[in-house]
């Protein structure tokens, strides 16, 4: 009464292991093909780029002259963007996340709210920078400044910091509410004390990526006009400026061989910022997770 | 072995006087109550009135609404969003669900402990003062009196008086719970509600906080629910029996187990069920 022929079970055995050795490679090679990708690019990026890469490149402003050209100023306008990025969209995003989670009813208003963030994560990033264009350079009228390009770029990260906000509220046990609001605690002082200390680590993570993100970013700000070859430190906020991405690309759009290589230097550096925003994440989380 | 004989043996001696005072002292005062989540009724018409000052035991079958009753009581169970009402409760002579009451002042009154012992990731001293210091207390020689107190309480001070700012999360399942006896207690209420607390907790340490819960009575008015049938006759004053949302029995626990009135409640305290 043996329903499973041992004889079918033997002479597909061979075919099953081979198939999923098959597919073990296949997916290896998949996994394979960006990294080598990224290996080529880093090797051609520093073979070339080092040339230029020494501590006048850093302190120089952008010149006419490759061998004097420097990426002082768009490192110091990536920090000043960064200062209103950061601050802008961790608030808003952090709020947003806050009240989405713990406050909002379901009804019309919060499916519209959820729905408008995954649009706004949806939309390329030069529509973002014709908004900024539109609402903050001129209706607004701050013109070309970096509290401008700071603005559109917080709107550009703010689905990503909401989203990881979000996942990092909902990680923390329903027990934890419980203990909180069972003593009498309200909706506000159960946030404050309960939710935010452990969802920290997570919004920290999602932000730092998301500005990471924002560092890397060309499109709107050339949208919004920010200036490509500036001899001068931004002083305020009101202050034109210029980025990396933007020195860079700029550099790539030179006539000389030379700016080439300049540009190369300049992508080792725009690099070794992602780096360091990417590690500070890692150990944050890593930090907080014990 | 003696203390139940006498206990039984008091019972029967002060019916009358127990008659009164428990007309009286009433805490909880539960009118036809009905509760739904969503389209199904968890809860079917439960009038009960529950006595200051006494350990009041709610046993039954698993899913029988005991959890959902006891959550009633300081309305949590309005966390879940589809929850549905009607009927009252009244506490201290006030309806909890009119519309002027606050829950938070309910909340600050009705202390709850929870079937999985839940600290938050602080240290012992955060656990304990958490409460104090939402209510608006700062003080730091206060907030170390409430903290030592509660522990004391909760018979947990000579444990851990000397790793007070070690997180909680380091103590055992049973100094779990009784560091969130502890953290319940620091908000000196008058009711303390327990969620079958010692469900996950090994004998020892549930011998210990029922050993806790008898001391704690004289001060508080307790509302445990257990789905240990001896638990409940050991610890308990008086006895709900809980069935598919209604309550087949409510009597004193003596009485309950020794002579019930009815079938369905015999039947579970007898193991034919359940």
């Amino acid at each position: 009464m043996n329903l499973v022929d041992k004889q079918t079970v033997q002479s597909s055995m061979t075919k099953r292991l081979v198939k999923n050795r098959l597919a073990n490679s296949l997916f290896f090679l998949a996994a394979a093909f960006g990294i080598v990708v990224l290996a080529i690019l880093l090797y051609r990026i520093y073979s070339e780029g080092m040339g230029y890469l020494d501590w006048n490149f850093l302190t120089s402003f952008a010149s006419r002259f490759p061998e004097e050209a420097g990426i002082k100023a768009a490192i110091v306008g990536s920090l000043w963007l960064m200062a209103v990025t950061a601050p802008v969209s961790l608030l808003l995003g952090v709020g947003t996340a806050i009240y989405l989670e713990e406050y909002a009813k379901e009804n019309k208003v919060t499916r519209f709210i959820r729905m408008n963030i995954s649009n706004l994560a949806g939309v390329p990033s030069v529509v973002f920078g014709l908004l900024g264009l539109t609402v903050f350079v001129r209706l607004m009228e701050m013109g070309r400044s970096i509290m401008a390009g700071g603005l559109t770029m917080s709107l550009l990260i703010l689905p990503i910091i909401v989203v990881s906000s979000q996942e990092a509220i909902r990680a923390i046990p329903k027990e934890q509410y419980e203990a909180s609001f069972a003593m009498g605690a309200t909706r506000w002082q159960t946030v404050l004390r309960v939710v935010l200390p452990a969802a920290i680590p997570g919004i920290l993570t999602g932000g730092i990526l998301a500005l990471s993100r924002a560092i890397g970013e060309t499109a709107p700000l050339l949208m919004i006009g920010a200036l490509s070859f500036i001899a001068y430190l931004p002083e305020n906020v009101w202050s034109g400026f210029t980025v990396l991405p933007i020195q860079i690309f700029n550099w790539t759009g030179r006539p000389q061989e030379e700016f080439h290589l300049v540009a190369s230097s300049g992508i080792i550096v725009l690099l070794i910022v992602l780096l360091l925003m990417n590690s500070i994440a890692v150990l944050i989380r890593n930090k907080f997770s014990k | 072995m003696n203390t139940a004989a006498e206990r039984k043996h008091t019972f029967f001696a002060n019916t009358v006087a127990d008659e009164q005072e428990y007309v009286s002292k009433t805490i909880y005062n539960v009118d036809h109550f009905n509760l739904w989540y969503g389209d199904d009724q968890a809860l079917y018409d439960v009038t009960l009135a529950i006595p200051e000052n006494q350990v009041t035991a709610i046993i039954g079958p698993s899913g029988c609404g005991k959890s959902t009753f006891i959550k009633s009581l300081n309305r949590m169970v309005e966390l879940v969003p589809s929850v549905k009402m009607n009927g009252s409760i009244s506490y201290a002579g006030q309806d909890i669900f009119s519309s002027g009451y606050k829950v938070e002042q309910l909340r600050t009154d009705v202390g709850m402990v929870f079937q999985n012992p839940n600290p938050f990731p602080k240290s012992i001293y955060e656990n304990v003062a958490y409460g104090p210091k939402i209510h608006g207390i700062r003080k730091k020689k206060v907030l170390d009196e409430i903290v030592e107190k509660s522990l004391k309480g909760a018979a947990l001070w000579d444990e851990v008086k000397d790793r007070l700012q070690e997180n909680a999360s380091g103590l055992s399942g049973g100094q779990q719970q009784r560091l969130c006896i502890a953290r319940c207690l620091a908000i000196e209420p008058d009711v303390i509600l327990m969620d079958e607390p010692t469900s996950a907790l090994d004998p020892i340490a549930t011998a210990k906080v029922e050993e806790l819960v008898q001391s704690l009575k004289k001060d508080y008015s307790i509302v445990i629910v257990t789905h240990n049938m001896q638990q409940a006759a050991r610890i308990s004053d008086k006895t709900a029996f809980f069935l598919n949302g209604e309550v087949v029995e409510f009597e004193h626990t003596d009485k309950l187990f020794s002579n019930p009135e009815d079938r369905r409640t015999e039947d579970y305290i007898t193991g034919r069920f359940g």
